[in-house]
């Protein structure tokens, strides 16, 4: 399913290349295959230096937003967690365009000053939210939202403030993927590349936690280092992801959430099928963007918030319900 | 029920603790034995719930020593003081989405590695837990769709396979229906003979205190008033003080049972 959302997302576009085309195009690329090109050599163009990298980069950003969601919300044991509503990758946005923003600091440590602004900001927001020994639905939210604003209206002015480079951060925050190339994917693949591994790590420490605090430390786990473990890795994820793709909302709720009610809570499972399902998510989303307008192109936050905020709504509706939390 | 030359699995010593400024424990000493059942009472605020958190490490006890076999289990880790100690907390909606063998499987949490994959002793402990507590066979059950009495006997099958020499029990009985309340208890006072741990038992219900308990120990004020048989323990004026509530008790003429009534 990923493969094919993949096939797919290579394949359409403003200039469209048959699957098929495509597949034998990457294919032809291995050493152990080998196939006649009955099609116009521009097509290997299109597919290697701007389609490739830009799927790749769209797949693993879906699966950081959606991986880096399902821990949020087994970390704070609360189904509206997502990297975007608590404010993380607000924050994270911050980070990168300070980055940006500063002419000496190259590309390289766009990430890192992501990872930097993702970590300060659920550090206050999880202090904020945090009544006695939990962390409630409302506050948490609510000071995700508080703290999301205002890195965003820092984000805001110093966009104003350096007007050079208006149209390129706004695009970018608006989850635009404007980025091409392959640079920008190499720069963040290792945050990528830790960052979900460590998430797959963290399942079992996710399971414990869901009995509470408390109890967990009962059956022998250590609390407090799992909980900074579990918040660095998804702060990595959430940086990768916003670095190069800017905000981009409601994959990382919409998609554990679907995830969870089809195979349950058990998060060793969870998160692996979260990321998988991320990375098919943004990959279709992304498609939608860059056909429905073609040859104009949609940011692809505004797809994914189009059907996400509708659903997240529907959540809310169902949480009073809800008794798998 | 002291043994002579048998050291007491649990020793607690001169142990206090503070919420903030509050002063919740002081100076409170006790031991368990091996096999032993004390029941814990007191009235609301008294200390017990403190107390049981202070002996599982949740929260840090600010002066005194909880020895089990022996060792100070304040300087351990969370790991090592989960494989010497077990908690049974009250029934909550908590992990409803697990089915109760996961949940049960999570009681050798502190045996596991970090990615908790279970090696062939913790499945075989896991399946008897869950037999001697008879919710084998609810194993594939979500805890959200089974009773709160079933909840509470999986809470118990967790704590069991944590295969530890002490157990502390938190209000166990709470929001249970009358037949899952004696059958609880019972359940508890079985596997306390078999397998020879060591139960501190939080309680509110005295009667039922003075029918599993072999001693008891009553906190008032975050001080330990009084200790001793629940015959000893459970009298007019020891309960007035603490309490506040006059009392009258009788000895059931069939089973001797030391029995409590609130005077009308």
């Amino acid at each position: 399913m990923l493969g094919l959302s993949f096939l797919l997302s290579i394949a359409l576009g403003a200039v469209t290349i048959p699957p098929g085309n495509a597949l034998r195009i990457l294919l032809g690329k291995l050493p152990w295959f080998e196939f006649s090109g009955d099609w116009p050599s521009y097509f290997e163009t299109i597919l290697f230096d701007l389609r490739l990298p830009h799927s790749i980069l769209v797949a693993l950003t879906g699966m950081a937003l959606a991986g880096s969601g399902a821990s949020f919300q087994g970390l704070f044991r609360n189904p509206l967690a997502d990297p975007y509503l608590i404010g993380v990758a607000s924050g994270a946005g911050l980070g990168a365009i300070i980055v940006m923003s500063i002419p000496q600091m190259g590309r390289y440590l766009i990430p890192l000053g992501a990872f930097l602004g993702g970590l300060g900001t659920i550090a206050a927001v999880y202090r904020l939210a945090k009544v006695g020994r939990m962390v409630p639905l409302t506050t948490l939210i609510l000071a995700g939202v508080a703290i999301g604003s205002f890195t965003s209206a820092l984000t805001s002015f110093l966009m104003l403030i350096s007007d050079e480079m208006i149209l390129q951060a706004m695009s970018f925050l608006l989850g635009g993927s404007t980025v091409t190339g392959w640079e920008p994917l190499i720069i963040a693949l290792p945050y990528f590349s830790i960052g979900l591994t460590l998430l797959v790590l963290g399942g079992h420490s996710l399971n414990v936690l869901q009995f509470g605090e408390e109890q967990a430390q009962q059956l022998g786990l250590n609390v407090e280092r799992v909980k900074i473990f579990i918040i660095i890795s998804a702060s990595l994820t959430t940086a990768a992801a916003v670095s190069f793709s800017g905000v981009i909302g409601f994959v990382g709720l919409v998609v554990p959430h679907i995830i969870r009610l089809v195979w349950g809570g058990d998060y060793k499972k969870l998160i692996p099928l979260a990321i998988l399902g991320g990375g098919i998510t943004l990959l279709l989303s992304d498609i939608v963007a860059r056909t429905i307008m073609a040859p104009g192109y949609l940011p692809v936050g505004i797809v994914t918030s189009l059907i996400g905020a509708p659903f997240f709504l529907w959540i809310l509706r169902r949480a009073k319900k809800e008794v798998f939390w | 029920m002291k043994q002579k030359g048998i050291p007491p699995v649990l020793q607690i010593r001169s142990l206090s603790a503070n919420y903030g400024d509050v002063k919740a424990l002081k100076d409170i000493s006790f031991d368990v034995q091996r096999g032993e059942i004390v029941g814990l009472i007191g009235p609301n605020g008294a200390g017990k719930t403190t107390l049981i958190k202070v002996l599982s490490g949740v929260l840090k006890a600010s002066s005194g020593e909880v020895l089990i076999n022996q060792k100070d289990v304040n300087s351990f880790s969370p790991s090592q003081r989960a494989r010497a100690l077990a908690v049974v907390p009250q029934a909550r909606q908590l992990g409803g989405a697990f089915s109760v063998e996961q949940a049960v499987l999570l009681g050798r949490t502190a045996y596991l590695g970090f990615l908790g994959k279970p090696a062939r002793e913790d499945l075989i402990k896991t399946a008897w837990a869950m037999k001697q507590t008879a919710v084998d066979s609810l194993a594939d059950r979500k805890l959200a769709e089974i009773s709160g009495g079933e909840q509470q006997r999986v809470l118990l099958a967790r704590a069991l396979a944590q295969d530890t020499p002490v157990m502390l029990l938190d209000e166990p009985t709470n929001h249970l229906d009358l037949r899952y309340q004696v059958n609880l208890l019972k359940l508890v006072k079985k596997l306390v003979k078999q397998e020879g741990l060591s139960v501190l038992m939080a309680m509110h219900d005295l009667n039922q205190v003075s029918g599993t308990a072999d001693r008891v120990v009553l906190l008032a004020n975050g001080h330990l008033k009084a200790i001793g048989s629940p015959e000893d323990v459970l009298t007019p004026e020891n309960i007035l003080q603490a309490y506040q509530t006059e009392i009258e008790t009788f000895t059931h003429p069939i089973t001797n049972r030391h029995i409590i009534f609130p005077v009308e």
